[in-house]
């Protein structure tokens, strides 16, 4: 059976035939039977309870005024703070972090009444592909528990893939949210850079970083986005642009648009049965009435490089904070400086420390201008590039990830680990919003290969501001469409 | 141009990140692998390319100079590791 929407759940909880409560409770029960995965790192009981009460009272007093997110359960990433909440960022490090106040993204679920019911499992501070990289141990794919769930965001992917809760928040740097919903045939949106407010999530990479939403249908995900976008006065780099809500032209087709497709997003690298599974769906996108056309974006090449020069460079400055003095672990020393050694040479894992390393190489004094000035100077290129494409075409097309989920262990080196984002991560770099939507198992044409049947996603990336028109094609194709309504074959789907 | 073990512990000491041996060996290896891989940046004509900090669009964000809400006191010490009083406890800076 296909886990309930959260429409279906708002209008269950109307009628009277649920409370808050029971499905708080229920998600619960769900999320502790796929234990296994270890995509939970905690549940958060009272939160819940206080918060399904709350839920409760909106519906009753006031139904009119409480939202479509009003009562639903839903998980959030280990990187968003929530007062009162145990928050590590995945690491050894914040082990025992109680934040002192609740981040916006989550104050806006909270005062729309969805009810938070467990914290997922990611890579520590957000960093990595694969969820190989927490402090909690690995997670596994709901498809194939021996598989990456993908990450960062993976614990959040995991949970709605597992049919547990209907969605979740996750954090897209360089390809966080939609890398993750890809591998594990889930929706995942990454809004333009500036449009979900960061306060209140740990920083890895600021001017990369965004929230979004993971979930089972892309009217889910625009439910989330329209109840946690807008302008925040505590996110100096939050847009005081007025949202355009989602809503409101998430049903109006896509006859007539004009969709672009990256040669160098389809080039080699790709696996047989992603480029299928992501061919048929341009195929389905024409059915539906828009027109597609090939684009260049010459400078992808580079946007790996790029992005692993400005990412670590940005993480090694605002990691620097974690120092054991005003939170986190605390390894004393005599003096000061071993103090700090200590401490963020305990409390970091590898990952975190090869990214923090990497960063300080490419700021140090006598390479700061052959990486650090170099990359930014990219970095302009490929968001002209960008813009130059939309001019022509109203969104693109593309797979989200050049691979479905690969087995644990299996890419022990960094650099292999870094291409898994290769087609993900020049959206960050340009601030664009982007969606990853199911569009079918992997099928290798002429002969099986071991990754088939597993998921594929459909990327579609519109240009800055864009956020309705992207959620807008997403929906297009999944009304089309049945691959969001597969589930994994595991206890716990509802 | 190959990162030696004393470029590696250099950046580790600026980025205080106390490392062993083997963890300097290591990442001597796979920054030298990764830093090899960037050199793709270097064919990229850059020549007439300003630089780019930030893709939000804004030029600046203001706010009136007025006082605001902030953590109580007591709050902000919550998660001190080390704390003497109201304040937190560090070492001492001078050796």
């Amino acid at each position: 059976m296909t886990p309930a929407s959260v429409t279906e759940l708002g209008v269950r909880l109307r009628r009277g035939e649920t409370t808050p409560a029971a499905l708080a409770a229920a998600a619960r029960r769900d999320l502790e039977a796929v234990a296994g995965l270890n995509a939970v790192l905690r549940f958060t009981d009272s939160l819940a309870e206080r918060q399904a009460e709350r839920a409760a009272r909106m519906l009753a007093q006031r139904p009119e005024e409480a939202g479509p997110l009003c009562g639903v359960p839903f998980a959030y990433k280990d990187v968003l703070c929530v007062e009162g909440v145990e928050t590590t960022a995945g690491s050894r490090i914040l082990q025992g972090f109680v934040p002192p106040y609740t981040g916006t993204a989550l104050q806006r679920l909270l005062d729309a009444g969805a009810v938070p019911v467990a914290v997922t499992n990611c890579d520590e501070f957000a960093m990595g592909s694969s969820n190989e990289n927490s402090a909690h141990g690995p997670v596994g794919n709901p498809w194939d528990p021996g598989r990456v769930p993908g990450g960062s965001s993976g614990g959040s992917a995991a949970v709605v893939a597992a049919g547990a809760v209907p969605f979740s928040l996750g954090t897209d740097t360089g390809g966080s949210i939609r890398q993750p919903a890809s591998l594990c045939g889930v929706t995942g949106f990454k809004p333009t850079y500036g449009r979900v407010s960061r306060y209140g999530l740990i920083a890895f990479a600021s001017s990369l970083d965004q929230i979004g939403p993971l979930s089972r249908s892309v009217e889910d995900a625009a439910l989330v986005y329209d109840a946690v976008a807008g302008h925040d006065p505590r996110d100096s780099t939050s847009s005081p642009a007025p949202v355009e809500p989602a809503g409101p032209t998430l049903r109006a087709g896509i006859a007539g648009m004009r969709l672009g497709i990256p040669r160098e997003y389809m080039a080699e690298g790709l696996e047989p049965g992603v480029r299928a599974a992501v061919e048929a769906a341009f195929g389905e996108l024409e059915r539906l009435g828009a027109s597609l056309a090939e684009i260049s974006l010459p400078s992808t090449e580079a946007a790996l490089s790029t992005y692993y020069i400005i990412a670590p460079a940005e993480c090694s400055a605002n990691l620097s904070r974690m120092d054991g003095v005003r939170f986190g672990l605390h390894v004393d020393r005599p003096s000061l400086t071993d103090t700090y050694l200590q401490t963020r040479g305990q409390g970091f894992g590898a990952e975190v420390k090869r990214r923090v390393m990497l960063g300080t190489h490419a700021l140090s004094s006598g390479y700061y201008d052959a990486y650090y000035r170099k990359a930014q100077k990219v970095r302009t290129l490929i968001a002209q590039e960008f813009d130059r494409a939309f001019e022509t075409v109203d969104a693109i097309v593309s797979p989200t990830s050049p691979s479905v989920a690969f087995p644990r262990g299996s890419r022990s080196d960094p650099l292999s680990m870094y291409l898994c984002d290769v087609l993900t991560l020049p959206v960050n770099l340009a601030g664009l919003p982007g969606i990853s939507v199911p569009c079918g198992p992997s099928v290798t044409p002429g002969g099986a290969a071991s990754g088939d049947g597993l998921p594929v996603g459909l990327q579609v990336i519109g240009p800055r501001g864009g956020d309705a028109m992207v959620l807008r094609v997403a929906h297009a194709y999944q009304a089309a469409t049945r691959w969001h309504e597969l589930s994994p074959p595991l206890p716990g789907t509802r | 141009m190959a990162l030696t073990r004393d470029q590696v512990a250099h950046v580790a000491m600026l980025a205080r990140l106390g490392l062993s041996e083997a963890e300097l060996e290591l990442y001597r290896e796979q920054l030298d692998a990764i830093l090899a891989h960037m050199e793709v940046l270097q064919r990229v004509d850059t020549s007439l390319v300003a630089e780019t900090a930030q893709v939000g669009g804004l030029l600046n964000a203001w706010r009136d100079d007025a006082r605001g809400e902030c953590l109580p006191q007591q709050v902000a010490l919550a998660n001190a590791p080390r704390r003497r009083g109201d304040h937190f406890e560090v070492g001492a800076i001078q050796e």
